[in-house]
């Protein structure tokens, strides 16, 4: 797993609405893609994402890790990662 | 500490006033019961996918159907398309329900007689009927319709043969001002070849003109052809009785009629832009009130209505197998279905839902089946929520056409269920295996042995 990085002047709301005022693009994100993005630009470690998301819903460790690749993957489609 | 229930995640970017090209962008709510019987336990019993039929809206749409004609014309008969959906189960309701038999085949012709409907009761239609097909329909009083001038001339001789009569209506084709023109079937009104085989049997005393038929097409989007249609077959019917003074059984209006299915070009849903059944129904009657024979001498009209009547009748219920994710960034979401059982995904946009109660987030997907084939494609856009493996995915509006035409490829033809009116669901087809595909198979002694290296 390669280190993520989220571009830092990203703020997601407490409803899961994201706004970039670069490009003028909103989103909005489901709670699981709230949890994982506000993970990641503290810096987190996926592997710790995962522990995070299994700790605190029901889901086992492989699919959670399958759906944040995936997940990953729509974050890289909307250019919303900076790969390392 | 329980935890929370799980759901994908998900990012969706907002499109701020554009109308996406996904269409209408609501989704369909789950669906996870049908006539209150859980898809979850059908699933678990059946196995998945399965197709699952209600009784109780098959009975629902026929009657509501009779309702909307006979409030509008006195005398009506329906006779059930078998090749629509021709389940032995399926028929029977539809034959409990009053509707006599409409087949085009040798096999369609016996699997009503081995229901249990007479002759007099079974419309013959097509255009490949054989000698011996045409046989028995005489021997047993079926109503025999005739479709060319060649299947005409082989009744005269049969008839002859038999020293028998025949029950005969002739089919009718003509200009109703829609494309394609249906003009392959039947004998064409506007070259005046109707009147000329009409003449013809008209002339025969072991041929009994009892009817006119035609059968414009399918999925008719307005009303307005059936008026044209009704009005030509009127016009029929009155010089029959004028110059021949013939008094006819029936006239039969034929199929046709759309059912709620959106066409794949269709950007609206269908019950945004289609004439209600009633609207059909009173553009079929109300050239009817032209006859000129006295009101007691009105005839029967027949309806041949397939779609309409079970199309909403039929799910299909898969499962996710996978979700994987595009070049170009779109959902896939791949089921345990497959286009080989849902042949009529080629033309229309078969509503989808999902089988468990799903969250608010949707995406656009694209819905694939598990065939290894890229036409294997249910849907190429459409509005999904998250759904994980294993979930159920509901496929509707699937009654018609559908168990007539599914293709035996790669994988086996599943269970048919019927959820019955007492909420039950009990099997009406069994799921195919390898001994029933190889039973019909032949291997030559040479080739029934091999070494391999
Ligand atoms: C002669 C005839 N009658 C009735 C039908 C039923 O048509 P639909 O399902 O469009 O009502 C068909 C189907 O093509 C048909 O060929």
């Amino acid at each position: 797993m390669s280190k993520i990085t989220i571009s830092s002047n990203l703020a997601v709301s407490d409803n899961g609405f994201l706004f970039l005022p670069s490009t003028g693009e909103s989103f909005t994100l489901n709670p699981i893609g709230k949890l994982i993005l506000t993970a990641l630009k503290e810096g987190k470690e996926q592997k710790q994402v995962i522990d995070l998301i299994t700790k605190e819903y029901d889901i086992d460790k492989s699919s959670a890790e399958k759906d944040l690749e995936d997940f990953i993957s729509q974050l890289k489609n909307h250019k919303l990662i900076i790969e390392q | 500490m329980d935890k929370k229930i799980y759901e994908r995640p998900l990012i969706i970017k907002q499109q701020s006033g554009l109308m996406n090209k996904f269409g209408s962008s609501t989704i369909n709510a789950p669906v996870t019961e049908i006539d209150r019987v859980p898809v979850k336990d059908i699933v678990e019993k059946f196995g998945s996918p399965v197709f699952a039929f209600s009784e109780r809206k098959i009975r629902n749409n026929q009657r509501e159907m009779f309702r909307i004609f006979k409030t509008r014309y006195p005398k009506v008969q329906f006779a059930w398309s078998y090749k629509t959906n021709y389940m032995n189960a399926i028929c029977s309701i539809f034959h409990q329900e009053g509707s006599w038999a409409e087949v085009v085949s040798e096999f369609e012709y016996e699997k009503a007689r081995q229901l249990g409907v007479e002759g007099e009761h079974i419309i013959f239609n097509g255009p490949a009927k054989t000698a011996a097909g045409l046989e028995r329909a005489i021997k047993e009083r079926a109503k025999i319709h005739i479709d060319h001038f060649d299947e005409l001339y082989l009744l005269i001789e049969l008839t002859e043969k038999l020293n028998l009569t025949a029950d005969v209506a002739i089919r009718v084709n003509m200009d109703v001002g829609i494309y394609p023109k249906w003009d392959r079937f039947g004998f064409n009104y506007e070259n005046g070849e109707a009147d000329q085989a009409l003449k013809r049997i008209v002339l025969n005393d072991k041929l009994n003109l009892i009817g006119l038929h035609t059968h414009i097409g399918t999925y008719i989007m307005s009303t307005e052809p059936y008026k044209i249609a009704a009005t030509k077959l009127v016009v029929l019917a009155n010089k029959l009785k004028e110059n021949h003074n013939i008094t006819l059984d029936y006239i039969d209006m034929g199929g046709g009629l759309p059912s709620k299915n959106t066409l794949k070009g269709q950007y609206l849903e269908a019950e945004q832009i289609l004439p209600s059944y009633e609207q059909y129904a009173e553009a079929i009657t109300s050239p009817f009130f032209n006859l000129t024979m006295p009101p007691n001498e009105f005839p029967t009209l027949i309806i041949e209505s397939g779609r309409a009547l079970i199309d909403d009748a039929g799910f299909l219920i898969s499962s996710v197998i996978a979700n994987k994710r595009l070049s170009d960034g779109r959902r896939a979401v791949i089921i345990d279905a497959g286009v080989n059982l849902m042949f009529t995904s080629f033309w229309f946009k078969h509503r989808v839902a999902p089988g468990q109660n799903a969250g608010s987030f949707t995406e656009n997907s694209s819905l694939y089946g598990p065939l290894c084939m890229n036409i294997d494609c249910i849907r190429e856009e459409i509005v999904l929520p998250a759904l994980k493996k294993g979930e159920l995915v509901v496929i509707m509006n699937v009654g018609s056409y559908s168990v007539t035409q599914w293709m035996q490829f790669i994988s086996m033809r599943p269970n048919i269920v019927l959820v019955t009116e007492e909420e039950e669901a009990v099997l009406i087809r069994a799921n195919e295996n390898l001994e029933y595909l190889t039973s019909l198979e032949v291997v030559p002694e040479k080739l029934k042995t091999f070494t391999l290296h």
